[in-house]
């Protein structure tokens, strides 16, 4: 059914529809909707769940995997700073292997204080062993929360999942949706196995301590875990396109087939790339365009299927590795450094702090990476596309 | 050695003993025979039940003691001496 919603509700509805036990959440801009929503259902009793209000996000993730650790479906919401305030947590939701489903409104990361959106805040988090999705717009909201679920409490699996979502641009933004209806939910997603229950009847001790004589082997398990989980997810995006009609993949070409120069990018400034590579095309410039929707497990193989013969590759993010530049164009930079034949590849940073990202950016981004090409060098590397010289 | 489970669960109580971490000492306790009363204070206050009951003195147990010097602090006859692990 159709209903129109800001995509804070979106997520707040699909952790409903995919009835979670415990939610432990402290509100921050701008998730916030996200606890107010789910607190309604609770009260009003459409949604049979422990609702926890913790004094912090650090508190909040601390619940949240104790919580998951008793075998409970655990789902919540943070933000930025609160997201930074979860760090160690979220490495110990992982370590443990328990799938709790985060919300991450992407909003950028102090100081300066700044409530708008960027990516810097999950971005940061990328080494943690969660899965990451990142949604376009509030359809993917809904639809990438309950695919978190679904992989992360996968057998094959067990990891947490977070889905970003931009902040205000889709937090706060109304669209149409199309809201799953719930015996579908129901049928998609089945009830959470856990792999360890935590029962006084029944001692047992999660999260034990790693000696270096084990710590070393837990890692390779869950770098493999979070690696192989890609697989599941293609299924999952499968079983998920039968059952509800959409589908999706963890990279999404648009234009490629014959594109000479592609932009990568991810959440909602795909929108506005996609309008830019129109004008661009019917100028007559082969330019196409790759959606990144899961980071984590970096989709390099998909990445580079997607690129094809592409000769240039600008991959266009809204956050920065201080001290380095791109995070992602760092990444995927990696993977093509030991083949023999690769695209050139040019970095830009915009966006940030809600910065508006608008289509003359992409245009920019595709001219200045021609002209490296021809130029054998970007002139600045990353690019800053929509940085105000003036204020400098 | 044990297969690690996912996670790093342990399933069954008493899953430490199988770890060893003696090694972590860097200083022995010795004890004094002669000097001991077994009046088992150390028993009591080692915080990794590494101290045993014996049938002349106390004695520790090697592969869990981590050398934290509680028994020798502890000691009321002063028995215990903390001894320098040379290799």
């Amino acid at each position: 059914m159709m209903q129109i919603m800001r995509g804070n509700e979106a997520t707040a509805l699909a952790a409903k529809l995919c009835r979670p036990n415990v939610i432990p959440a402290y509100p921050i801009t701008p998730s916030t909707m996200f606890p107010e929503r789910i607190s309604e259902y609770v009260a009003d009793g459409e949604l049979d769940a422990y609702f926890l209000l913790a004094e912090s996000e650090h508190s909040a993730m601390s619940a949240a995997i104790g919580a998951s650790a008793t075998g409970a479906r655990v789902c919540t919401a943070t933000a930025s700073q609160g997201l930074a305030l979860m760090h160690e947590m979220l490495f110990i939701a992982a370590g443990m292997r328990l799938p709790i489903v985060m919300a991450v409104g992407n909003r950028a990361l102090s100081a300066p204080i700044n409530i708008w959106c960027d990516h810097q805040d999950s971005i940061s988090e990328r080494d943690a062993g969660w899965i990451h999705f990142y949604a376009e717009n509030n359809q993917e909201c809904i639809d990438f929360m309950i695919m978190a679920f679904k992989v992360g409490e996968d057998k094959r699996v067990y990891l947490p999942a977070l889905v970003g979502l931009d902040a205000f641009v889709l937090t706060h933004t109304m669209e149409p949706v199309d809201v799953p209806e719930q015996e579908k939910v129901d049928r998609f997603l089945p009830n959470y196995e856990p792999h360890c229950i935590l029962d006084p009847k029944n001692p047992m001790t999660i999260g034990a301590l790693g000696t270096p004589e084990y710590y070393m082997e837990t890692r390779y398990a869950l770098q493999k875990a979070l690696m192989d989980s890609s697989a599941v997810i293609d299924e999952a995006f499968l079983q998920f396109g039968e059952a509800f009609g959409r589908t999706y993949q963890r990279v999404a070409s648009y234009k490629t087939a014959d594109a000479e120069t592609v932009i990568i990018s991810m959440g909602s400034m795909t929108g506005t790339a996609r309008v830019a590579v129109d004008r661009m095309r019917a100028a007559g410039k082969k330019v196409g365009l790759i959606k990144i929707s899961v980071l984590r497990p970096f989709p390099h193989k998909e990445l580079k299927a997607a690129i094809g013969n592409a000769k240039t590759v600008a991959v266009a993010e809204r956050a920065i590795s201080l001290g380095y530049g791109g995070p992602i164009y760092a990444e995927l930079a990696g993977h093509f450094v030991n083949d023999a034949k690769r695209p050139f590849l040019t970095s830009f940073v915009l966006g940030l702090g809600g910065r508006d990202i608008l289509p003359e950016h992409f245009e920019e981004i595709v001219a200045k990476s021609e002209k490296a090409l021809a130029a054998g060098k970007m002139e600045e590397m990353p690019g800053w596309p929509g940085l105000n010289r003036e204020v400098l | 050695m044990t297969k690690i489970t996912l996670g790093l669960v342990a399933r069954t109580p008493g899953a430490s003993k199988r770890n060893k971490t003696g090694g972590w000492r860097t200083l022995r306790p010795v004890i004094d025979e002669t000097k001991c009363k077994k009046c088992w204070l150390c028993v009591i206050y080692c915080p990794d039940s590494a101290m045993k009951k014996g049938k002349k003195s106390s004695m520790p147990d090697y592969d869990y003691c981590k050398g934290c010097g509680i028994c020798a602090k502890e000691c009321p006859s002063k028995c215990i001496t903390m001894v320098e692990e040379a290799r």
